[in-house]
């Protein structure tokens, strides 16, 4: 830019050339495409994305027996219906304290863990590493036996602890790797000149590094909060009784009871939904850096 | 910072200062939590998989229970039809589903990488299904595809598929239909984690393009794609990984159906220990699983270069 400019006010001198000249049309900077070969192949997606949205919000909305394309007459029985008669009202309490929980234990255990990897050089670092990358790859769902046996043998089945346990668990390794890389990202001198000024590690941690961490434990804390607010299977394995159970297992025997009711399973869905968007309006804007800090290139 | 201020202790000498507040012991207290959770909620489970892998298990047939050698194994590769077909499934349903999500995910964290009005909106809008839960998405389509009000009925009446059965009990409709629907949530995932890397491509680099008159495509070609090469591997890797082990979407939307049509080695898993209760061979199956994942894992970790020179 700064050359451009300067080629512009400076006289030029007598041997440069001229400028390339820029065609008008159909080239342009990179990010800065033809309109419609952004609108259009948005639009269209965009279609494809929010169909099946306004399909759930529909059946939700509209009396049972309509076919009506708009959701008017409106009415809140089927929300009324699942939420009392199928429990939801039970299920969604679970389900918070689930995520809540989850979010809390992720956050603090790999706050912890992700200060010391960025931090400190300690010997088992490098194996700790990369017990954390592989783990990404052990899934929990293959895991199920031994975890229900352990949980059995622990008396936590049939108690939330034991989702809790397991969602912490396989929320930890990625959460560290994305911790530890916001922390990298706080210069050390920062904490350094902490000490100087006479504070001991967890003051100086408290005061400088832990408010420019926020960004990051937000993403991490949502991410650790929405997983385990979607996940399903290890509350289906590990919890039997109906008033024990979450929000995806209700959702599930929705599903699968003999007679699906349609208008039920959307107002359920909306409910499952309804916390989840509520979560990402507000940390939107973190998404991508979260995601940048590091997830990718491990 | 107005506390640190406060305190007009003049400086220590810094080595002094260092060594006292780092003990050598803090690390490891500091990873302590994480490493004893993880030994013991996934190290090891995984070791007591490969035990159960050589034992009859079945808390419902406690009679049969005991050593079994490999029996399970024998079992699973040469009378067990199901299983091999469970595994050209997981592979039939991980290369078009990686695949379809990265073509589609690229182009379009390229759409919402570019400048225009009401890109926030657009943004929110189309990553939305990403925070979407695979029993959400099963619910979802399930309505879509419901022969009687779904919207596969509205797209009879314009001459695209037939009135009558479901697009997820009919044999030949029912894997389309749930790709379709695992991409519906998938792409969306693909896109944010090429559009943080898109982010960092130095935009100077497409001026220089620019000035020397290369065109977009051009500039895609040989600016964009080289710089998105070793996320688009990695990521690629990662996902293909997580839709081989995604048991939520398949197990909700179809139950491993019509005739066993959409069951994947995890699913199949799944089906035969919470439902079956036959551990001792779901247990020999996860470590076959584990076999295929260790492979993957390792060709991971020699692309990612873990441990060579970190940049």
């Amino acid at each position: 830019m700064s050359v451009k400019e300067a080629t512009k006010t400076a006289p030029a001198p007598v041997h440069a050339a001229p400028e390339p000249p820029r065609p008008a049309k159909g080239h342009r900077a990179w990010d800065e495409a033809p309109r419609w070969q952004i609108y259009l192949p948005l639009g269209i997606y965009l279609l494809f994305t929010l169909v099946p949205f306004y399909w759930i919000l529909l059946f939700s909305l509209r009396p049972a027996g309509s076919t009506s394309l708009v959701p008017w007459p409106m009415t809140f029985d089927h929300f009324e219906k699942v939420w009392t008669e199928r429990s939801f009202g039970t299920y969604f309490g679970n389900s918070v304290l689930v995520g809540v929980a989850t979010l809390l234990m992720t956050t603090l255990v790999a706050l912890a863990g992700g200060y010391a990897l960025a931090r400190f050089d300690f010997k088992v670092k490098r194996a700790f590493m990369l017990a954390l990358l592989c783990s990404q790859f052990v899934p929990g769902a293959l895991l199920l036996v031994p975890l229900f046996e352990i949980f059995a043998e622990l008396q936590m089945i049939n108690s939330l602890g034991s989702v809790i346990l397991a969602e912490t668990v396989f929320q930890l390794p990625l959460s560290m790797i994305l911790i530890s890389n916001f922390i990298k990202n706080v210069p050390y001198s920062l904490e350094e000149a902490a000490w100087v000024d006479g504070c001991n590690r967890m003051t100086a941690f408290r005061i400088v590094v832990l408010p420019l961490l926020r960004p990051g434990l937000i993403a991490v804390g949502s991410f650790a909060f929405v997983h385990s607010w979607n996940h399903f299977l290890f509350a289906l394995m590990f919890l039997n009784n109906q008033d024990k159970q979450t929000i995806p297992v209700g959702l599930n025997s929705l599903m699968s009871a003999d007679s699906v009711d349609l208008g039920a399973l959307a107002a359920g869905g909306i409910i499952a939904a309804v916390p989840v968007v509520i979560v990402f309006a507000f940390i939107q804007k973190w998404l991508i850096t979260g995601f940048s800090a590091g997830a990718v290139k491990g | 910072m107005a506390q640190v201020a406060a305190v007009a202790k003049p400086p220590a000498p810094p080595r002094r200062r260092r060594a006292s507040a780092t003990p050598r012991r803090l690390p490891y207290l500091l990873i302590a939590p994480a490493a004893l959770l993880m030994l013991g909620f996934i190290a090891y489970p995984v070791i007591s998989v490969f035990y159960y892998s050589l034992q009859n298990y079945n808390p419902t047939k406690p009679w049969r229970n005991g050593y079994a050698g490999f029996d399970n194994f024998v079992h699973a590769f040469t009378k067990d039809p199901v299983f091999w077909d469970t595994l050209v499934f997981s592979a039939k349903w991980v290369v078009v589903e990686v695949g379809l999500q990265l073509l589609f995910g690229l182009a379009l964290a390229l759409i919402v990488n570019q400048t225009f009005v009401g890109r926030g909106l657009g943004r929110a809008l189309v990553f939305s299904p990403w925070a979407v839960s695979g029993v959400l998405t099963s619910a979802i389509w399930v309505l879509l595809y419901n022969s009687q009000t779904g919207i596969t009925r509205y797209l009879a009446d314009m001459g695209i598929g037939s009135y009558g059965t479901s697009w997820l009990s009919d044999t030949s409709t029912v894997f389309p239909a749930a790709v379709v629907a695992d991409l519906w949530r998938g792409v969306p995932f693909f896109a944010i984690l090429i559009l943080a890397d898109l982010q960092s491509v130095s935009k100077d680099l497409y001026e220089a393009a620019e000035v020397d008159g290369a065109s977009r495509i051009k500039q895609f070609w040989h600016i964009t794609l080289p710089h998105l090469k070793d996320a688009i591997i990695l990521s690629t890797l990662l996902r293909a990984v997580w839709e081989f082990n995604n048991v939520d979407l398949l197990y909700t939307l179809t139950g491993g159906g019509p005739a066993g049509e959409t069951t994947t080695l995890p699913l199949y898993i799944a089906n035969t220990s919470v439902d079956a209760h036959n551990f001792g061979y779901a247990s020999a199956l996860t470590t076959v699983a584990f076999v295929i994942l260790l492979f993957c894992s390792m060709v991971y970790l020699r692309l990612s270069k873990f441990g060579g020179e970190s940049k």
